[in-house]
């Protein structure tokens, strides 16, 4: 069970009240996840541990600039699994994935 | 200053973009989804800084790096903090930072940057001190005769135990001598070595897969170490 909440505070930090700045963070990061989130599950569906290691290494970023540490953790511990072909931590991964996509809808 | 991004996520490049809109001498003049398009425009045009990630597919930003002959000033932005000891034994690397970057710590990394003066890092000089001159044909000895081979007409050179086999358009050669001896003689502009017992011809490759390239009907491996300097040279073709 995840406890913690996502948060702008880090795009906020960036844009220095330059609403531009930040419309086009969260825009990106709005349409850049959703992709990363579908390739995760294609090779989810292929079993592919090398690219699962690598599609949620890729979205690690993202957790952290949620301001989600402790989800970070959790998908780095995932990602190392991942690389000893083992799934241990695909479904709190999964409850991540879903709570950040909930989000996202929100921004 | 004039920098690139290189990072295969749109997400860390806007953010890079970003903290580089603070600075006001500092300019992203082309951002990159991954290194071997950096390649080509690096290949035409002069750039003070790289902002590069190291994870990325198909060529990670460690072996971008080897495959410059003369890099700009690099910073390495990365979520991965395992590769900072190896990162740093390019002199082109001024720091490392760890996403998500904080301004802070950004800022505090440009400040080195401009206080790195003109360090030129020396990756490969070396080599291209030792370049010898180019010359169209060499002569081979071959029971006890000495045979003239045009260098442009050799696609491949095999090293088989005390021999090495070297392979022109029209007829193959069996000679005495070792892999070494023969690249000294062969103009890096067209052969390279990629593989400890082949040397190509560049010009001369039909395709490449993974890890070999297909040059006339030989499939020859392509060895890890040697293949970022292969890719950077096709560019250039």
């Amino acid at each position: 069970m995840i406890s913690e909440q996502p948060n702008l505070n880090y795009i906020d930090q960036l844009a220095r009240e330059d609403e531009a700045a930040k419309q086009l963070l969260v825009d990106v990061l709005k349409n850049e996840f959703p992709e990363e989130q579908n390739e995760y599950y294609e090779s989810f569906a292929q079993k592919d541990f090398k690219k699962l290691a690598a599609n949620v290494h890729r979205m690690k970023p993202k957790i952290s600039i949620l301001g989600l540490e402790k989800s970070y953790k959790l998908a780095n511990d995932y990602e190392h699994n991942l690389k000893n072909n083992n799934l241990e931590g695909f479904e709190d991964f999964e409850e991540l994935l879903q709570l950040i996509s909930s989000f996202l809808k929100t921004i | 200053m004039n920098c690139i991004l290189i990072d295969d996520e749109k997400m860390a490049r806007t953010i890079v973009q970003t903290l580089c809109n603070s600075f006001d001498d500092l300019t992203v003049v082309e951002e990159f989804s991954s290194a071997i398009q950096a390649i080509k425009f690096l290949n035409e045009h002069e750039v003070d800084l790289i902002f590069l990630d190291i994870h990325m597919p198909d060529f990670s930003g460690l072996d971008f790096i080897k495959s410059l002959k003369n890099p700009p000033k690099i910073i390495l932005t990365t979520s991965d903090p395992q590769f900072a000891i190896e990162a740093f034994e390019y002199e082109c690397v001024i720091d490392y930072l760890l996403k998500p970057i904080q301004l802070p710590r950004f800022e505090k990394a440009i400040a080195k940057v401009q206080n790195s003066g003109s360090k030129k890092p020396k990756i490969k000089e070396a080599k291209s001190e030792k370049e010898p001159s180019i010359q169209n044909d060499f002569y081979v000895n071959i029971d006890r005769r000495l045979i003239k081979i045009d260098l442009a007409s050799i696609y491949l050179i095999e090293a088989k135990g005390d021999y090495i086999h070297i392979k022109t358009e029209d007829k193959n050669y069996v000679v005495h001598s070792t892999l070494k001896k023969i690249e000294d003689k062969l103009p890096s502009s067209l052969f390279l070595k990629v593989h400890r017992s082949f040397i190509i011809n560049v010009k001369k490759i039909i395709d490449i897969e993974d890890n070999s390239v297909l040059i006339k009907k030989d499939v020859v491996p392509v060895s890890r170490s040697n293949r970022p300097e292969l890719m950077k040279r096709l560019d250039l073709l």
